[in-house]
């Protein structure tokens, strides 16, 4: 049975149709790269998922059961979806211990022991565990976002969503963050990541997502997508973005 | 006959001080009480309840502290149908004007913090009340301690306007020892120093506390 079903969804802000009749399931364990131009929906997608949007139709199903937008339901789904930003967003009055262990003691009600050991364990995950006291701000953003995953990770979620989170990092930065994310994909967790990293995502994924317009414009593994693409649009985006990143060849080229 | 200006007039001003920061404390803790609710329900969903707020402040802020004044003080006479107290006016209608400027510079703090915070917070399973106290109230505090104290100051020196309706506090203390010494130059310059002496160390006070948080976030400014 799939973990999350999503049937139909749409979105509009205005007169801009964000999503349009999006419907895609995943597996426990699966592993979703979401690609596509700016403005294609792929955010909007992501946020509808844990709630931070609300559809305008459409349903999202998460482990059987359909997903209301009450503020009940809602934090109900938080503790099992698991999210980081583009944008770097620790919460920088507090330390990095305090970051971790704030949502398992008062979004989940677990004592505060159990939680620092918690935090302990995510850290030692994300390779961070002697910034425990560090306050965010000391951190490069590469650590901070590390730090969000291990954030995430402390509640302990089945669910793990990624919005774009090497997009604001330097360069040089990028690679500590794919490679916390390559472990997390090789450890089973099933994630659905919006990314612009094409080796990344050909690497781990186990299905491309290809957005176009607010729709899914093509699916399917990344051998098949990278290579072999159907659709025209998903063509060109690949041809566009095909010289800057090495690691991927274009059959058809 | 006026008497010269010696230590018991000297002694009479100072003594005043404790009803200008008497005023002031009431002032600043009941209006802190109703600005820190009107900050509240100023970010909430409800229209009504931001209706509301915005009336209120809406028409303290525009309106000077010392029609308010007059209003309540002639307000509370009418209505009791006798001369009043001064007190329970005055410090009403100072309450009600420091609740509408802290509420004001409250709301522009909390809402200075980024939506992200509060989205990182909520996908932590946190409700809206632990989103507040835990993330967003102790950032807000941050910014809003120098407009806080800024305001403080201003609260402080404006409680003078209460000399008008003869409650007597330093100003009015200062005034009465003019008309029996004839002696303003003397007396005018007095009171002003004696206001600086307890506005400046709360400026002084409010860059401390911003360095100490500064230091704890581990930034040098800007946040």
């Amino acid at each position: 049975m799939p973990i999350l079903a999503l049937n139909g969804l749409s979105k509009r802000f205005g007169s801009h149709v964000a999503l349009d009749d999006v419907s895609l399931t995943v597996e426990p364990g699966e592993v979703v790269a979401i690609i596509g131009r700016s403005g294609s929906g792929k955010t909007t997608l992501l946020r509808c998922i844990n709630g931070l949007e609300a559809p305008d139709g459409g349903e999202i199903v998460f482990d059987g059961r359909r997903v209301e937008r009450s503020r009940a339901d809602l934090r109900a789904l938080r503790r099992e979806i698991g999210i980081v930003f583009q944008s770097l967003n620790l919460f920088p009055h507090l330390t990095v211990e305090r970051n971790i262990t704030l949502g398992p003691t008062i979004g989940l009600g677990l004592s505060l022991a159990e939680a620092k050991r918690r935090a302990r364990d995510v850290l030692r995950q994300v390779d961070l565990e002697d910034k425990l006291a560090a306050a965010p701000l000391q951190l490069s953003g590469g650590q901070q976002q590390r730090v969000a995953i291990a954030r995430s990770l402390a509640m302990r979620p089945r669910l793990m969503l990624f919005d774009e989170i090497t997009s604001a990092l330097d360069p040089e930065l990028v690679g500590e963050v794919i490679g916390v994310l390559e472990k997390l994909a090789a450890e089973g967790m099933t994630m659905i990541l919006v990314t612009h990293e094409m080796g990344f995502a050909r690497a781990a994924a186990d299905t491309i997502v290809f957005m176009h317009q607010g729709r899914i414009w093509e699916k399917g593994p990344p051998a098949r997508l990278f290579t072999a693409p159907v659709t025209g649009e998903l063509r060109s985006f690949i041809d566009a973005i095909l010289p800057v990143t090495p690691g991927i060849t274009h059959a058809a080229s | 006959m006026s008497r010269s200006f010696g230590l018991p007039e000297f002694v009479y001003i100072v003594a005043a001080i404790r009803w200008t920061l008497l005023l002031s404390l009431v002032a600043f803790v009941g209006g802190g009480l109703v600005g820190f609710a009107v900050a509240i329900l100023r970010t909430t969903q409800s229209r009504i309840l931001r209706l509301l707020t915005t009336g209120y402040i809406q028409l303290f802020q525009g309106t000077p502290v010392l029609m308010q004044l007059f209003v309540f003080y002639y307000g509370f006479a009418v209505l009791f149908d006798m001369q009043v107290d001064a007190w329970p006016a005055v410090a009403l209608a100072f309450t009600l004007y420091a609740g509408a400027f802290l509420g004001e510079i409250w709301r522009g703090s909390i809402q200075a913090i980024p939506r992200t915070q509060w989205e990182a917070s909520a996908c932590l399973s946190l409700d809206y009340l632990q989103q507040l106290r835990f993330v967003i109230l102790p950032q807000a505090m941050r910014i809003s301690i120098p407009p806080t104290v800024g305001f403080l100051v201003q609260l402080i020196k404006n409680t003078s306007i209460a000399a008008i309706i003869g409650f007597v506090e330093l100003t009015r203390a200062g005034q009465l020892m003019v008309n029996v010494t004839f002696q303003p130059m003397v007396v005018y310059p007095l009171v002003a120093a004696l206001y600086f002496a307890l506005c400046w160390p709360l400026s002084l006070l409010s860059r401390f506390l911003e360095k100490g948080i500064d230091a704890n976030l581990g930034v040098k400014r800007p946040l």
